[in-house]
């Protein structure tokens, strides 16, 4: 599958890493939901961090669409908000 | 939902929102090479600005580093002339500064990842907008309505998410930078108002007004001796020699140049 990182770029994650990523998702979820924001650092940390080191970057030239897309890392929980609702999504 | 895929959801659809505006899917590729082109120009310029800021802010840092060691020389000037009051003045506004200083060190290096980021940003869209004008030229060659529809879809929504990530950098670039320009200016206004004491030198200086004028005062006072010895009529060897005729309590002459520590104000 592939992976955006927003501010960063695509990678090719392989499926098989999908149960792991949903894991930490999920703890974003929840420090998103309880808007916790001292949870929500870490979670986005952890989740950037094991797509980063299981991915590979893709072709620069190479245009397709991502399977997933993840916040930027400097993302606060006001950003997470805004990106889960489309506010201050620039169209394309 | 979870928080990647609901990100995804909503990039897909403004992908597809671009992607139905169009009547005729070719004309969808043109106008998607158009708003690439205008996004190109757009992260060039933030790049642009983003470095700009960077270098307003290096030269913060250097009038602050210079102005800390005026202050710290200052210091010791007074010191050495006695005045700890003054030199302890001169070295609570260097503290100040130096927070100032460590502060803009943060926003410089802040700048400098911005900076790289959106050039990495500005060189993948590049390579994309390029890929995607090869693809726009052989999807309208080979046009044929169901296949095409496809191919453009892909191509439309590969780069309409690239366009948004990037769109959003810039806009969160601009936007830091901007906030990172006020500050800027606010403490190019506090220079100004002598605040932070002024690095210019044009007399709102007062720790140097301080220094200067108790320099002056023993010139001054050197300056008198001198005088009133010449008055005497004594030739200057014979200063030193006491007395001569009703000359006033006269007292060794000086040169201006030896700096003496004095007790005067």
């Amino acid at each position: 599958m592939i992976v955006r990182i927003l501010g960063e770029g695509q990678l090719q994650v392989d499926d098989s890493a999908t149960d792991e990523l949903n894991v930490l998702d999920a703890a974003l979820e929840k420090a998103v939901n309880s808007g916790d924001e001292q949870a929500l650092r870490p979670a986005l940390a952890a989740l950037l961090d094991r797509v980063r080191s299981l991915g590979t970057p893709l072709a620069e030239d190479a245009i397709e669409p991502s399977d997933l897309i993840l916040p930027y890392s400097d993302a606060d929980l006001e950003d997470v908000r805004e990106l889960i609702t489309g506010e201050g999504l620039i169209p394309g | 939902m979870s928080v990647m895929k609901r990100v995804s959801l909503i990039f897909k659809s403004k992908a597809n929102k671009a992607l139905d505006r169009m009547e005729d899917p070719r004309e969808t590729l043109d106008y998607s090479y158009q708003r690439q082109l205008e996004m190109l120009t757009q992260v060039r310029r933030g790049v642009a600005d983003v470095a700009t800021s960077r270098k307003r802010v290096e030269l913060q840092m250097n009038t602050l580093q210079q102005q800390q060691n005026k202050l710290e020389g200052q210091a010791k000037q007074a010191l050495g002339a006695g005045r700890e009051d003054l030199a302890r003045e001169a070295l609570s506004r260097r503290a100040t500064l130096q927070t100032q200083y460590a502060d803009l060190e943060t926003q410089y290096h802040s700048l400098q990842a911005d900076e790289e980021k959106l050039t990495a940003a500005s060189q993948r869209l590049q390579a994309k907008v390029e890929a995607f004008r090869t693809q726009k030229e052989t999807i309208k060659a080979t046009y044929t309505a169901a296949e095409a529809q496809t191919r453009i879809g892909e191509a439309v929504s590969g780069i309409s998410e690239e366009m948004g990530d990037v769109g959003m950098a810039v806009q969160r670039a601009q936007d830091k930078t901007a906030q990172m320009q006020a500050r800027a200016g606010a403490i190019d206004e506090l220079m100004a108002s002598g605040a932070l004491d002024d690095v210019t030198g044009t007399g709102r200086d007062d720790i140097q007004a301080e220094l200067d004028q108790m320099r002056g005062g023993q010139d001054v006072e050197l300056e008198l001796e001198r005088l009133k010895g010449e008055i005497g009529g004594a030739p200057k060897r014979e200063i030193e020699s006491g007395p001569v005729d009703g000359a006033a309590q006269p007292s060794p002459a000086t040169p201006a140049e030896q700096p003496q520590a004095g007790e005067s104000s």
